[in-house]
């Protein structure tokens, strides 16, 4: 008996089909990052069913409100054109819910019939449904194109299109793009700079939107995340730092091509070695020195590894993710000496392949991995099933093959929809790579204490 | 907490005063009263287009089609055509259980999808609708493949019906498509429809294998969330009525092939499976009668009706014998929480009979509801379906097909004869019949179609209910007001909330959610009024 029974050992090539995905569509991330500008209505133009599932999968992953609008496209609607429903979605909004902005985002269906976002936003504001001081941003986010990690990207330069200016007094701050990733890492990215007295715009940030304090009244626009005021000051900015290339590439881009702000991208800070990078990075950026506070901080993670490498040696992992996430985790596995075995993730793009190889270059033991189409769980299940693993890193719906294959599950990525603790724990930064570790030396030993026979059964580990 | 609400005209000004003169125009007419004690039945604007930006609730089509109807039988595979992630975001995120046993078929873990991309949008998606067919075959070797469609499907034309009657032939197995794009219709509710349509004509009736039974039913709108199939499964089963299908929670394909066998159609949820009662009835000679098993009184009144209808004291006197023997637990449970429950208010909008269903429950445990409505019903389930006729069908509803159903020549076989039919209807059994929401409703209560998320904010901080229930978009909304939430989608984690079992667990879950402790906790001790400095640290 097994919840995924239908899965074999036997892979037949598959070039149409994709089985359990490990991707899913642009505008979800749009959405999430339109919620990291302060007083901002996402809107989804489209039908009205893409904005619900996209609700209720940030909800569910959150536990938290998350409230966007929609075009609510009817077959005339699909037929004519989406300007009057948008129009009308504009004047409603900003009449009943008083956002400050609306961030809206394509869907598959508007894409497909070519409305224009720009157009049909000038003309909102020609019309007079802007009110004044008042904003419309937009991103084009065709569902075909990419996945959530690139909806997610276009948002954020769609956000920098919209407010980012430069007057030319440079303003000695430094522009920082978090990738795809949990409130909690965005405030543990904002304290880490913190610690190294560098002032930073961040954009977006989510944290206090969707991880809020219950309080008895509900507020629609929470006083939290990046203030259309504090992405203008962006073209002023030193220098620009991109964290994850497939989410911050192109907003890390424009802010060099727009402004002439020379930007870096990293990986998303996640373990010792990329968080020394950011750290490296950003005191070179700004020429200071870094604190005895951040040496500690990544002393003791140094101190962790020492501690706790002779369990996770030679472990195996199979991971299911996003490129940003996974490129640095890879590295990190490999710090901590363990193989990472199998990865997939539905995001394309040549370079995850090279940084992958380069990674990988020598590990000696044949890893598996694919990006891109049908690089799906299915297939990971299938790679599982010809060898197994030690263990599982992914989002939530990891946990059937977990259950099926008696393999412990380190839920990590977009959605968990099970588990409490993204909103409120980083993963990035050194304080996050000691919880990972935290998190991955836990789950092995309690395999450990649960599988060893009774005669090998230890107190101290 | 209990408040008295308002009367509807200050209702709804305190609603609608800050909307768009248009807009509030329109939800004006979305806005009734209780008509309950055989008051007049007011009639109310259902099943129209939702308001660009107003933060429905609602769904779409393919949400309807393949989530709700068609997710649940677990030996299709269901297979999305379309951009990665309308099949994404509808993989196994309702919570409907199935029992597949040992090694029994079951794909409702998996999410397939053509992930179409730019070059299928440009080009065309049928050449890999047909290879994702033929993926999904040689992996899986199912008996039958269900294809959905999505928003840009349509757009671009892909003929998806031609591609799987040619997929069908091709590999001998049940093939078929449904033209759910999620523009179609106003809410979810145009995909039950599609899928009630897809399901009659492809699947239901085609293995005239016999099946043994005594008493045969169907259940028709019951989708086992949290397990409630499988209670009414256990009570049918106590009862020796043989069930043949349910439509659709814990199902399979076959026992929809062989669902025209049944000589009863109930139904739970009118709104998404009337559609197969009616055309059953056409087709095969099925009569159909409403049931509710949500609430312990509901439940035991159901049953007494179908075993009316089978006419046999038999049966009958099995049915009083099992309500005697599952009452008293119920009444036992309902007695121990009363106490702590009794006059507390709820307001309840969710789907299409939920938000009815759920007020028997609430009734029980002495719980009155102030407000409530429907996310995606019609007219009829707000007003009865005698107003079925006045209806008026707009260009939304009329680009849903309606099949013309003809009885079958061979298989139509009508289960009583009309004097039989007349005789229990004299005696209170009653057929295609389901009276709705608002004649049950008190008259000081508020009815409200398709609730936006201003007026639920509105009508809470008004009439500030003890408890509200809707879906996860408004779950925690409504909980950072200090209100607890009970979705009824999905039950949160609990279930099975149907039957007798599932009474006693909706008594304990709501005695639980009014009662915790922690809204008591949202103010800070030093927030809650108290000295700034205590004298005894004051500086001497």
């Amino acid at each position: 008996m097994a919840l995924l029974r239908h899965t074999t050992p036997e892979i037949k090539e598959r070039s149409a089909l994709t089985i359990n995905p490990a991707k899913t569509c642009q505008p979800i991330g749009a959405m999430y990052a339109a919620l990291g500008v302060r007083g901002c209505m996402p809107h989804s133009h489209g039908s009205q069913g893409c904005c619900a599932y996209h609700r209720s999968t940030l909800t569910r992953h959150y536990k938290e409100p998350i409230v966007a609008g929609t075009s609510s496209f009817t077959e005339g609607s699909s037929v004519f054109g989406g300007q009057s429903n948008l129009l009308q979605a504009i004047e409603n909004i900003f009449t009943l819910y008083e956002p400050n902005v609306i961030a809206v985002h394509t869907t598959c269906l508007s894409e497909t019939i070519g409305d224009d976002l720009r157009q049909i936003s000038r003309k909102a504001m020609d019309d007079g449904k802007v009110p004044d001081g008042k904003h419309i941003i937009y991103a084009n986010t065709p569902s075909y194109v990419g996945t959530h990690v690139t909806g997610y990207a276009n948002m954020v330069k769609g956000i920098l299109k919209g407010f980012a200016k430069k007057t030319g007094a440079p303003n000695g701050k430094v522009n920082i793009i978090p990738g795809f990733c949990e409130p909690s890492d965005m405030a543990e990215i904002r304290r880490l700079c913190g610690l190294l007295g560098v002032e930073i715009v961040m954009v977006p940030d989510t944290d206090g939107v969707v991880n809020g304090p219950l309080t008895g009244t509900y507020e629609m626009f929470p006083n939290y995340g990046t203030t259309p005021e504090e992405v203008a000051a962006m073209g002023d900015a030193t220098g620009s730092i991109g964290l994850g290339r497939w989410a911050t590439a192109e907003a890390v881009n424009y802010l060099d091509a727009e402004f002439k702000v020379p930007g870096k991208i990293l990986d998303l800070p996640i373990g010792l070695q990329a968080t020394d990078r950011f750290v490296d990075a950003l005191r070179k950026m700004v020429g200071v020195a870094v604190p005895t506070a951040v040496d500690f901080e990544r002393g003791q993670v140094v101190d962790a590894i020492s501690d706790y490498i002779q369990y996770l040696h030679g472990k195996k992992v199979a991971l299911a993710g996003d490129p940003d996430q996974i490129l640095p985790m890879v590295e990190m596995l490999l710090t901590l000496g363990m193989i990472p075995a199998y990865v997939v993730t539905g995001t394309g793009g040549k370079l995850f392949e090279e940084r992958m190889n380069a990674l990988l270059k020598d590990v000696p033991y044949p890893c598996k991995f694919k990006n891109g189409e049908q690089a799906d769980m299915y297939l990971l299940h299938q790679w599982i099933k010809t060898e197994s693993v030690d263990l599982l890193i992914g989002n939530t719906y990891l946990k059937y093959i977990a259950r099926d294959e008696d393999i412990p599950l380190i839920r990590h990525g977009f959605p968990i929809l099970d588990r409490m603790g993204h909103q409120y724990f980083p993963t990035v930064g050194y304080r996050g790579a000691l919880r990972m570790i935290e998190k991955i030396t836990g789950a092995i030993m309690d395999r450990m204490d649960r599988d060893c026979p009774e005669t090998k059964f230890e107190l101290q580990m | 907490m209990s408040t008295t609400p308002k009367n509807l005209d200050e209702l709804k000004k305190e609603l609608l005063d800050k909307m768009p003169t248009k807009v509030a125009r329109k939800r004006d007419k979305a806005i009734v009263p209780g008509a309950g004690d055989g008051g007049d039945i007011p009639v109310i604007q259902a099943n129209v287009r939702t308001i660009p930006g107003i933060l429905t609730q609602r769904g779409c089509t393919y949400a309807g089609c393949k989530g709700v109807v068609l997710g649940p039988t677990r030996d299709i595979v269901n297979l999305t055509h379309g951009p990665i992630g309308c099949g994404y975001y509808s993989w196994l995120t309702r919570r409907n259980q199935t029992d597949a046993g040992e090694d029994g078929d079951n794909y409702i873990p998996y999410c397939l999808s053509t992930d179409m991309t730019e070059n299928d949008i440009v080009f065309g998606g049928e050449k890999k609708l047909r290879a994702a067919i033929q993926e999904a075959y040689d992996n899986f070797k199912p008996t039958s493949i269900s294809v959905f469609a999505t928003c840009p499907v349509g757009l671009i034309g892909d003929d998806i019906h031609a591609v799987t009657r040619q997929m069908q032939e091709e590999l001998g197995i049940t093939v078929f498509a449904n033209s759910c794009e999620g523009y179609k219709g106003v809410s979810q509710s145009a995909g039950h429809h599609i899928a009630n349509n897809q399901i009659f004509r492809h699947v239901i009736g085609t293995d005239d294998t016999p099946v043994e039974g005594k008493y045969k039913i169907n259940l028709l709108g019951e989708y086992n969330i949290g397990g409630d199939a499988f209670e009414i499964e256990r009570i049918f089963e106590k009862c020796g009525i043989t069930l043949l299908a349910t439509f659709s929670g814990n199902s399979t394909i076959t026992q929809f092939r062989q669902a025209h066998h049944a000589d009863l159609n109930t139904v739970m949820c009118h709104r998404s499976l009337n559609y197969v009662a009616e055309m059953m009835e056409t087709k095969f000679g099925i009569p159909w009668m409403k049931v509710n098993f949500i609430g312990a009184e509901a439940t035991a009144k159901s049953l007494r009706r179908i075993a009316a209808y089978f006419e046999d004291p038999e049966l009958m006197a099995r049915v009083e014998q099992v309500i005697a023997e599952e009452m008293p637990a119920v009444k036992a449970a309902a007695a121990e929480v009363r106490p702590r429950t009794t006059g507390k208010t709820a307001m309840l909008f969710v789907g299409g009979s939920r938000a009815h269903h759920y007020q028997e429950l609430f009734r029980e445990i002495g719980m009155e509801t102030l407000a409530a409505g429907y996310e995606f019903a019609h007219r009829d389930d707000y007003e009865g379906r005698h107003v079925l006729p006045t209806i008026k069908v707009d260009a939304d509803s009329r680009n849903i097909e309606e099949l013309e159903i003809e009885p079958d020549p061979v298989r139509f076989n009508p289960r009583k004869t009309p004097e039989q039919m007349k005789a229990l209807e004299d005696q209170g059994v009653r057929f295609k019949v389901y009276e709705g929401l608002i004649g049950e409703m008190k008259k000081e209560a508020m009815i409200i179609d398709d609730i936006n998320q201003y007026e639920t904010h509105r009508i809470i901080e008004l009439m500030k209910p003890d408890i509200f229930c809707a879906g996860i978009k408004e779950k925690y909304i409504i909980q950072k007001m200090g209100v607890p939430l009970k979705q009824l989608h999905n039950y949160d984690m609990g279930g099975p909330y149907a039957g007798f079992v599932g009474a006693i667990n909706w008594y304990h879950e709501i005695d639980r959610l009014v009662n915790t402790k922690v809204w008591s906790l949202i103010t800070a001790p030093w927030n809650d009024n108290g000295p700034e400095l205590e004298a005894a640290y004051v500086a001497g």
